[in-house]
């Protein structure tokens, strides 16, 4: 097998005894992306000579035995994360061409531990969207049917992953934008606790809202990731100092008398049957296995989007006023006047839907609508959360569906925003409430397409989220797919 | 009608955005049609309702007044459209 | 008709922190431009701000100081506008739920206290600083002073005259310099004020329409604006028309303030809750770890030097001015045991010196001790208070001790009843034209012999003897 295919846990084993070095590993990467970038377009930009420099260092000190669980590891970052001397875009053409001075805290942590960067991944700009679609370097396409959208906005993330083009990749989740591509693209994807992973360097969309996670082809190697990337970190004032426990640690425990709630809420029509008969066969194994699966309620759920689609627009209209033609990034250059200047800059600088959430946000903050928009929909949000808080004193892990449809094609969206909105029904709340998600294949449509299955579990009970996940994993009759390319 | 053109243009003014007469009319529509969908929340009790701000709850997050190393005019400057002396250029600013 | 006059002020006032109040840039003023920068204070993307804990401990000194109360939670905003000398496109400040709130602070006012009230103290980032090329019609960012940590206090609109506004912006000035949070440097912009003031006729419940003014970087500006501010008001008033609620510009040259009217927009901030920074929560044992740590207020400094020293108000005031000058006056005050004869001293001689040599009290070259001692030796007749203010500019010039001084010039006062007689009776022999106009009934020769024998002395004889001598000698023939 390529080593390409290989998943971290499986390369780990191969560069450890030798049979694999991680220079060989990385040239198979490329020569994956080499094959399939025209047809995928999962990166924005591509460093292969500074992977191929990283990937020689990962090889010495594997040699020498200090190598770490990411020692010589592909990874691919999405372009929403800093990475000192390596343009950091967003998919805007706002930032083309800005080259941070910095690294984000988990880029750091990552090449402390000795990890390679394949590339910078594709995203809709400023990570608002969830197709990938209005990212300003072209469109991904879903590895499974390239006539669809992989999911957004992390949809470059997850299709290197489901396209072996990297090991794993990190992804941002504002939204569901981890949670959704993965399951469109048949791969795991975790959205940690709010505060769990640092922020810093994360080109802010909703700051208090947006969370790094991994993307990875299963669950152990999710856990290898979250292992690498939580933490306390003075420089996000967000990050929280809770102990990072071992996170691989807990995969092999059983699920034995483990409570799962099933909110009725998340089972509604619109559902896709297919999805919900993937869904039904999930909870059925994990009955199975021990665990008992209770009805729970989360009775704001159909709040979530109305409250989300104002808080987040609010937060990201002010966090996009930086970009303003002054101190980095592109500036129009027939401003006249500094107000002239501004407009035109922010006006060709960013993209439709970008403009469009700046104008919501902007609505909902101003003077005479702050009440009925900003302030109602934090007032909604604390009931989210209170749900949430309920739901998780009756169960260990709360079970939903992580998208209504599987992956849709192509454009079939981009004419009506709400629409768009709409698709992201069963990823906001966990964004809403700070709780922690993780979606995980559990099925195929009849087509081929992938299906993922959402786990949420309490603040900071990420063991959880990645144990009820990884004994299902392990125990369903699922077969391995791969995207046929 | 939620929001008019009028109002369009004078949000997209406070968020420093140009806009077409057609993008106007269309994102008229369309917010229209999203802050109309909105109007679900005004379904929901939240009287006494404390708003939650952030998603976390703790407090009193500090950094000790110790002086780190600047990154320097250069670097500061590297990535601006137009740095001009050490300093970041503008056009005019009319008062 | 007559009018009242109703002020309310709003101070800003840069912290003497060494970094900024979100990253750990130096706040230094006056260096090359945009040198104190790093990604956090240039609103780069990605980064995120962190609470300086040192803001938040000076500004409750001063909110303490000022009897406000320090609310147990309060959190942070975002004002949303576009300039170019504010990076994020939004200053981090507080809105609804500022640090500190109804305090006060004392005036006086014909001889009575006057209580002015104290809306609330919020911490904030400051901007940077735009350049405007008249030529080119560019203009050019310097962002060294970004995120440089203010605190804003705003008043109620308490006073009633540019006076009362006056003496409330010095009270206020003097407590921040005396807490050491600001150095109160008007001119480079540490201590800020903008006013609002209305007129209203005189017992009319409700305000008149008021007018914001700006850009006044002096006390002296503040009184001058306010004053023609009244007389603009009134003028409008009195004609029957309508004050237009507005900005003005204080323009120093003109002595005139100038409406900002069409040049200012409509201001929508959108304040919303700051995401990336959490609430500051202060417990009771916070509060009083700083109250305790507080020194004395310049007011009760004031207030204690009349009555424990005896000194008038008015030399009180002079000698409190600064926390140096009061700690130098008592130790001069304690080491000599003479706190009046002290005041007279630092006052006097000492002020006058510093002054012309533009020092601070630290770099006096004559030091408490070293005054306390002359005053030492003026009191027990060593010298005379002549040769003292000698004694004195050689202690300045020198350093030496005053002793040694004395004893190297040889200047101990000459008290020597027998000594000075013969001196006298030397002076009367040499001047015998004016001995017999004296006697002939020119009394006011009397200061000249006193004069001629303080010569012949070299200023050491002790002038109550030698009156008492003269005065012996010249009734008797």
């Amino acid at each position: 097998m390529e080593p390409n295919r290989l998943t971290i846990h499986e390369l780990q084993e191969r560069l450890r005894d030798g049979s694999l070095t991680s220079a060989e590993v990385t040239e198979s990467v490329y020569r994956r992306i080499a094959s399939l970038e025209e047809r995928v377009h999962a990166y924005i930009t591509l460093t292969e000579e500074a992977a191929t420099q990283q990937a020689c260092a990962a090889d010495k000190l594997i040699r020498a035995g200090t190598g770490g669980p990411l020692t010589g590891i592909p990874i691919a970052i999405k372009d929403v994360l800093c990475t000192q001397g390596v343009r950091t875009t967003c998919g805007s053409r706002i930032l083309e061409d800005f080259v941070p001075p910095y690294d984000a805290t988990v880029v750091r942590k990552l090449k402390d531990a000795g990890a390679v960067f394949v590339g910078k991944t594709n995203m809709d700009e400023f990570a608002m969207g969830s197709s990938t679609e209005t990212s300003r370097f072209g469109i991904t396409k879903n590895p499974w049917d390239l006539e669809r959208i992989p999911g957004g906005s992390s949809g470059g993330s997850a299709a290197a992953v489901a396209a072996d083009e990297c090991m794993a990749s990190l992804g941002t989740d504002t939204g569901g934008s981890i949670r959704q591509p993965a399951a469109l693209c048949g791969v795991v994807g975790l959205k940690p606790t709010y505060g769990r992973v640092s922020r810093f360097g994360m080109v802010a969309f909703a700051s208090s809202l947006d969370q790094i996670g991994p993307i990875t082809k299963d669950v152990e190697d999710c856990a290898i990731m979250m292992n690498a990337i939580s933490g306390h970190d003075t420089s996000d004032a967000t990050s929280v100092p809770t102990k990072v426990p071992d996170y691989r640690a807990c995969l092999s425990r059983d699920i034995e008398g483990w409570t799962v709630g099933i909110p009725k809420e998340y089972f509604v029509e619109g559902v896709d049957p297919e999805i919900r008969a993937s869904i039904d066969t999930a909870i059925k194994t994990l009955e199975g296995l021990g665990a008992r699966c209770l009805d729970v309620s989360l009775p704001h759920t159909e709040y979530c989007i109305a409250t989300y689609y104002i808080i987040a627009p609010s937060e990201a209209s002010s966090n996009l006023a930086r970009f303003d033609g002054v101190r980095y990034g592109f500036r129009a250059p027939d401003g006249e006047s500094l107000l002239d200047m501004y407009k035109k800059t922010r006006s060709s600088g960013f993209g439709a839907e970008v403009k469009r959430r700046i104008m919501i946000g902007t609505y909902s903050l101003s003077s005479g609508y702050y009440d009925a928009y900003y302030k109602k929909a934090s007032q909604v949000r604390a009931l989210i959360r209170d749900d949430f808080d309920r739901a998780f004193t009756k169960c260990d892990v709360v079970l939903t569906p992580t998208t209504p449809t599987p992956a849709f094609r192509i454009g079939e969206k981009m004419d009506d925003p709400l629409q768009m909105y709409l698709y992201d029904i069963f990823t906001l709340s966990t964004n809403l409430a700070g709780v922690p998600g993780i979606s995980v294949p559990c099925g195929y449509t009849k087509g081929g397409l992938p299906i993922g299955v959402q786990f949420m579990a309490g603040q900071f009970q990420e063991e959880k989220l990645l144990q009820v996940p990884s004994a299902y994993e392990k125990n369903s009759a699922l077969e391995k797919r791969k995207p046929d390319l | 009608m939620k929001i008019t053109t009028q109002e369009v243009g004078y949000v997209a003014h406070l968020a420093r955005l140009e806009l077409s007469e057609d993008e106007k009319g269309t994102l008229t529509s369309q917010l229209n049609n999203i802050l109309m969908y909105m109007d679900i929340l005004n379904g929901v009790d939240t009287e006494g309702t404390e708003p939650m701000t952030h998603a976390i709850s703790l407090g009193n997050v500090f950094r000790e007044d110790a002086e780190k190393k600047s990154i320097g005019v250069e670097m500061a400057l590297a990535n601006a459209p137009e740095g001009e002396m050490g300093f970041f250029g503008v056009p005019k600013i009319i008062e | 008709m007559t009018y009242e006059t109703v002020i309310g002020l709003e101070v800003h006032a840069q912290l003497l922190t060494k970094t900024k109040i979100f990253c750990g840039c130096s706040t230094r003023f006056g260096e090359t431009p945009n040198s104190n920068t790093c990604p956090i204070c240039l609103g780069m993307p990605g980064t995120l701000p962190v609470l300086n804990k040192k803001v938040v401990e000076y500004a409750m000194r001063m909110a303490l100081a000022t009897h406000c109360t320090v609310q147990a939670t309060s959190t942070w905003a975002r004002k949303n506008y576009f300039y170019p000398d504010l990076p994020k496109g939004y200053q981090i400040t507080q809105f609804d739920r500022p640090l500190a709130e109804a305090g006060y602070v004392d005036i006086e006012k014909n001889g009575a206290k006057k209580r002015i009230g104290i809306t609330r103290i919020h911490m904030e980032e400051d901007a940077g600083k735009s350049i405007h090329d008249e030529l080119s019609g560019s203009s050019y960012v310097d962002l060294n002073r970004a995120a440089v940590p203010l605190i804003e206090i705003v008043s109620e609109p308490d006073m009633r005259s540019p006076d009362e506004a006056a003496q409330y912006l010095r009270r206020l000035h003097e407590i921040l310099v005396y807490l050491e949070i600001c150095d109160g440097n008007m001119e480079e912009g540490s201590f800020r004020c903008d006013a609002n003031i209305s007129l209203r006729p005189e017992g009319q419940e409700s305000f008149g329409i008021r007018a914001e003014l700006k850009n006044m970087n002096s006390f002296h500006n503040v009184q001058r604006a306010l004053e023609y501010e009244i007389q603009r008001q009134r003028a409008i008033l009195e004609r029957g028309d309508r004050v237009v609620q507005e900005t003005r510009l204080w323009n120093t040259s003109q002595e005139v303030t100038h409406s900002m009217r069409g040049k200012e927009e409509a201001h929508d901030y959108r304040y919303f809750p700051e995401p990336d920074l959490l609430p500051i929560v202060i417990s009771d044992a916070w509060k009083e770890e700083i109250a305790n740590a507080l020194p004395e207020l310049p007011m009760e400094k004031r207030e204690r030097f009349v009555s424990e020293y005896g000194i008038p108000p008015y030399d009180a005031g002079v000698l409190t001015a600064s926390r140096a000058l009061a700690d130098y006056y008592e130790e001069v005050a304690r080491l000599c045991g003479r706190p009046k004869i002290a005041s007279n001293w630092v006052m006097g001689d000492f002020l006058a010196y510093l002054n012309e040599a533009k020092l601070e009290i630290g770099e006096s070259p004559v030091p408490p001790a070293a005054l306390a001692e002359l005053i030492g030796i003026i009191e027990d007749g060593t010298i005379s208070g002549k040769i003292a203010k000698e004694v004195f500019e050689e202690m300045w010039q020198s350093g030496k001790q005053p002793k040694e001084i004395v004893e190297d010039k040889g200047l101990v006062q000459i008290t020597d009843t027998g000594e000075l007689e013969k001196i006298v009776e030397e002076v009367l022999a040499a001047h015998q034209n004016q001995l017999e106009q004296y006697r002939t009934g020119k009394d006011q020769l009397f200061g000249f012999f006193v004069g001629q024998t303080m010569k012949a002395t070299g200023g050491k004889a002790n002038p109550k003897v030698v009156n008492e001598l003269l005065k012996k000698k010249l009734s008797t023939p």
